[in-house]
């Protein structure tokens, strides 16, 4: 199979580029709601909440780029997807509703302020679990008929897509406690040490056995991966996983403050370029390749000019209110 | 079957239901980030303590009704894949990249604006911070434009294809899609609506406070009089009511005219482009071949096709629509069943939203009237009607947008594309349970929202600001007057 590069190629990787830029910015987010009740009432929750305050919103547009540009770039696949994936996504949706007001309104009501620190948590856990399970469900493949999702409504409901779930909230509350290692100090730190420990061990578990699971789920991934010559391009992703995790582990026992987090995304992108190997080129496993669903190529044309031309000044101004706000956060609130 | 059609008007309701809650907040948020803009720009500009007391009073507010906006709206872009997946398929390629424009231009500018805007002040001084506050309030007005532009082009498609598997494509140029031809009046009529509406919160909560010192007695009787029987600090929340007041009473005084110009001019556009909308918002069940009469009310009969105990003045909507008394105007008797929209509910909401419209003209010009006599902050019935008036821009917005898209039923791209061939091959029973659960958590979250919204207003301008009491939470820019500092590292 020849690869040529073409506008719907371009098109796939910027959507894959914003899916990503979503899991390691609203990554981290989520996984500090996801350890929340691990932290002391008080000022060990005020810090928590505070060095994610000023950026969790600029990371969820993540989200919506990639919704959104699903839905411009591959209006199929959005549709199918969608539909298939129906309860999983509205789950999400729902419990990123109660933890984005839970940020305002912890600060607001003292009195209910318990409520919201659980509605911060159950609403993270929700949503990484629920992103979780439409990973998996999507690997597992989806029935398409006639340009529409032809199965039934709980097809998505199996061990394999409860696995991916579960993962993905291991990996998120990994990149949380690394991001409050970076950000935080004394006590808050290292608590987040201890925790970063120990998501650390599960997320490498987690990794091992969605790995094995999707190559045990049909014989396309087992000829993607496993075939020679395939398997020396793709035997090096889970060579450089074994690396990283091993840097990761030393830097944690060096008690290092940044490394760790830049690690944890190192080993997200890792598992995420795996993701890639098992999907490509298809954009709904087995069903929908990304040419079948694109969008016609005007349009894809027209939203190249912006994306190319815009992308770089958000990340530009993104990146300006990271440094703003940089440094540790303290845990009185920003006065 | 059946099962089918449950499932679509399930999905109906789910719509309508997110997409109302969602809309609420922008009509709010738009008008105060500019607000917020203006009142920040004054105090660089005068440095009057006042100026800083309201951007802080309603930066609070603010950043909640923001918060409410951004997760109800994450919802709306998911519900097109969700729900609506065959319209997905199919308009995608037309209306995803405007969508993806929004995202692109106005969503990353908010949100990568409002953390600095939140919290920066301290952090990067007056100068920058205003750069921040401009950024989210232009964005808000980005934002309106695409999704603006997005809509009506469902009202009024133009610049498209239609290619072999049935999809709406772009043609060669996309500024008939993007400028299509509800638009411009679409944008200027929404964009005055989310003005008004916050105009008149924020007159509310003036007058909200201005009535509660005077029930204390604690405010000075005459006008122009500084209120300086109060303490300092109570003179200053006083002085800023007042200037909440006469703000927001200009702005009405100003804009609810404009937007009655602007909503004639809108409906004479839909009159060219989808006649069926404007005879059922006028009720006109049977062609008028020589002039046909302004019904202000009555009792829409869908059986009969026809108004009961109609209030008519003859001959006025065709002076109206047509500038002419005698000239003909059809009815629904010319347009086919089958793409008829609902008419009792266009006929009503569009007279909810035109009578707040009239209303709100009417409170303008008593607060002239006031300003004249020089007791804009003394006539107490100009204060209880002004808090009377402050959810009328919810009421008008809303009915407004049921007008816009009930009437454009059974449409979802207006004349090509129909609502039952839109949804998303969903069982009935997963959509009635999202559906329930979308109800109870909006109602509680975003009740919670509200009420705390409530509690801020009826506080009022606060000074010192009670705040600063320790374990209160993050204090808006409280960082330009002195407070307790939080950084440890850096
Ligand atoms: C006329 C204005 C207007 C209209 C008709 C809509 N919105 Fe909206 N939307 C806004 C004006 C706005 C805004 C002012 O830009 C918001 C409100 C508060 C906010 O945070 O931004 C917003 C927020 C907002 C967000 C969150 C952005 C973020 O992450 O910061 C999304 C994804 C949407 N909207 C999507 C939609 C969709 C899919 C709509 C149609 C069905 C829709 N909006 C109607
Ligand atoms: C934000 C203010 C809006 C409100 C309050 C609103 C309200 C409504 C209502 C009440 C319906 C139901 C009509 C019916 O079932 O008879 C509806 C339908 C629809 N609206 Fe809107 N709308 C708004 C904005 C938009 C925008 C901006 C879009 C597009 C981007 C949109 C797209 C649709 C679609 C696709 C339908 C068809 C589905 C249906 O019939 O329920 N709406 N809307
Ligand atoms: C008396 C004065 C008014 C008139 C004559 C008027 C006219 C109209 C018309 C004809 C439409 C339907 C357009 C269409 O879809 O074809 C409309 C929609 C709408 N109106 Fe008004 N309007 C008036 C006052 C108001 C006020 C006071 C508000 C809010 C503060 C408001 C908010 C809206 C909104 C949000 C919509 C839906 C979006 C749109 O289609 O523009 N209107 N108006």
């Amino acid at each position: 199979m020849g690869i040529n590069i073409d506008l719907t190629m371009i098109w796939a990787f910027i959507i894959a580029f914003a899916v990503f830029a979503y899991v390691v910015m609203d990554g981290f987010d989520l996984g500090i709601g996801i350890l929340f009740p691990t932290f002391g009432v008080g000022k060990e929750r005020d810090q928590a909440m505070n060095s994610i305050a000023p950026v969790w919103d600029g990371n969820e547009t993540w989200l919506v780029l990639g919704g959104g540009g699903l839905f411009a770039a591959f209006p199929l696949a959005y549709g199918v997807v969608m539909t298939a994936l129906y309860p999983p996504i509205i789950a999400m949706l729902l419990g990123l509703v109660f933890r984005g007001v839970a940020f305002e309104a912890r600060w607001r009501d003292p009195k209910h302020r318990a409520g919201w620190d659980f509605a911060f948590t159950a609403g993270s856990i929700v949503a990484a679990f629920a992103q979780g399970v439409t990973l998996g469900a999507l690997l597992q493949g989806v029935e398409v008929a006639d340009r529409a999702y032809a199965g039934g409504w709980l097809d998505w409901l199996t061990p394999f897509s409860l696995l991916t779930g579960a993962s993905v909230v291991c990996g998120y509350a990994l990149l949380g406690a690394t991001w409050l290692i970076w950000k935080t100090e004394e006590g808050t730190q290292g608590h987040a040490y201890r925790l970063a420990g120990r998501f650390f061990v599960l997320t490498l578990i987690a990794i091992l056995a969605v790995s094995l699971g999707t190559l045990g789920l049909g014989t396309d991934y087992r000829q993607k991966w496993l075939s020679t010559p395939a398997i020396f391009a793709t035997s090096q992703v889970p060579l450089l996983t074994a690396i990283l995790a091993f840097a990761f582990y030393r830097s944690l026992k060096k008690r290092r403050e940044v490394a760790p987090f830049f690690l944890a995304l190192a080993l997200f992108l890792m598992s995420f370029a795996g993701l890639g190997v098992s999907m490509y080129p298809y954009v709904v496993p087995n069903a929908l390749t990304i040419w079948d669903a694109a969008a016609p190529e005007r349009s894809q044309i027209f939203m190249l000019v912006g994306a190319s031309a815009l992308v770089p000044i958000i990340l530009a101004y993104t990146a300006w209110s990271y440094w703003v706000f940089r440094g540790k956060t303290g845990h009185e609130g920003y006065h | 079957m059946l099962d089918r059609f449950d499932a679509l008007l399930l999905a109906r309701i789910q719509f309508a239901f997110t997409v109302s809650f969602h809309f609420i907040f922008p009509a709010f948020s738009i008008g105060l980030a500019s607000f917020l803009a203006v009142l920040e720009g004054l105090w660089l500009k005068t440095g009057k303590d006042v100026h800083l007391d309201l951007f802080k009073f309603w930066l609070k507010i603010f950043a909640i009704v923001f918060a409410m906006g951004v997760v109800s709206g994450i919802v709306m872009s998911y519900q097109f894949g969700t729900n609506w997946a065959v319209f997905s398929d199919k308009a995608g390629p037309v209306i995803g990249p405007l969508m993806a424009y929004e995202v692109l231009t106005a969503f990353f500018l908010e949100a990568g604006f409002l953390g600095v805007m939140l919290f920066g002040m301290q952090r990067v001084g007056p100068k920058l911070h205003y750069l921040a506050t401009l950024m989210v309030a232009v964005g808000t007005l980005i934002s309106a434009t695409w999704i603006l532009s997005v809509n009506s082009w469902m009202q009024t498609p133009t610049g498209f294809e239609i290619n072999a598997q049935g999809q709406f494509v772009p043609g060669p140029s996309w500024w008939p899609i993007i400028f299509n031809p509800s638009f411009p009046y679409r944008l200027l009529h929404t964009v005055l609506a989310a003005y008004l509406t916050t105009a008149f919160v924020v007159g509310a909560v003036g007058a909200w406070q201005l009535l509660k010192l005077k029930r204390g007695r604690m405010i000075a009787h005459r006008e122009g009089d500084e209120p300086t029987e109060l303490g300092a600090d109570l003179a200053r929340s006083a002085t800023a009511a007042r200037k909440m007041l006469s703000m927001a009473l200009w702005m009405a005084t100003i804009v609810a005219p404009l937007q009655i110009f602007a909503g004639d001019l809108h409906g004479l556009n839909t009159l060219v482009h989808q006649p069926a909308k404007v005879m059922a918002m006028e009720g006109h069940y049977d062609s008028h071949p020589d002039g046909a009469p302004l019904i202000l009310f009555g009792l829409p009969n869908s059986e009969e096709k026809r108004i009961d105990y109609a209030l008519e003045v003859p001959k006025a909507s065709s002076l109206i629509l047509k500038h002419d008394p005698d000239a003909p105007l059809a009815g629904l008797d010319t347009i086919p069943d089958n793409m008829e929209p609902p008419v009792p509910i266009v006929f009503w909401s569009f007279r909810i939203m035109v009578a707040v419209g009239f209303a709100m003209l009417g409170l303008g010009l008593w607060s002239v009237v006031a300003r004249l006599r020089g007791k804009l902050y003394r006539w107490t019935w100009l204060h209880r009607a002004t808090v009377a008036m402050g959810p009328s821009g919810f009421i008008a917005v809303l009915a407004g947008w049921v007008t816009t898209e009930v009437g454009r039923q059974p449409f979802t791209v207006y004349g090509l594309l129909r609502t039952s061939e839109s949804a998303s091959p969903l069982a009935a029973p997963a959509v009635a349970t999202s559906l329930i659960a979308f109800v109870i958590v909006y109602f509680v979250v975003f009740g919670f929202g509200t009420w705390y919204i409530l509690r801020l207003m009826n506080n009022g301008v606060q000074v010192p600001e009670p705040a600063l009491a320790e374990g209160a939470g993050p204090i808006r820019t409280a960082g330009i007057t002195p407070g307790p500092t939080q950084l440890t590292g850096a």
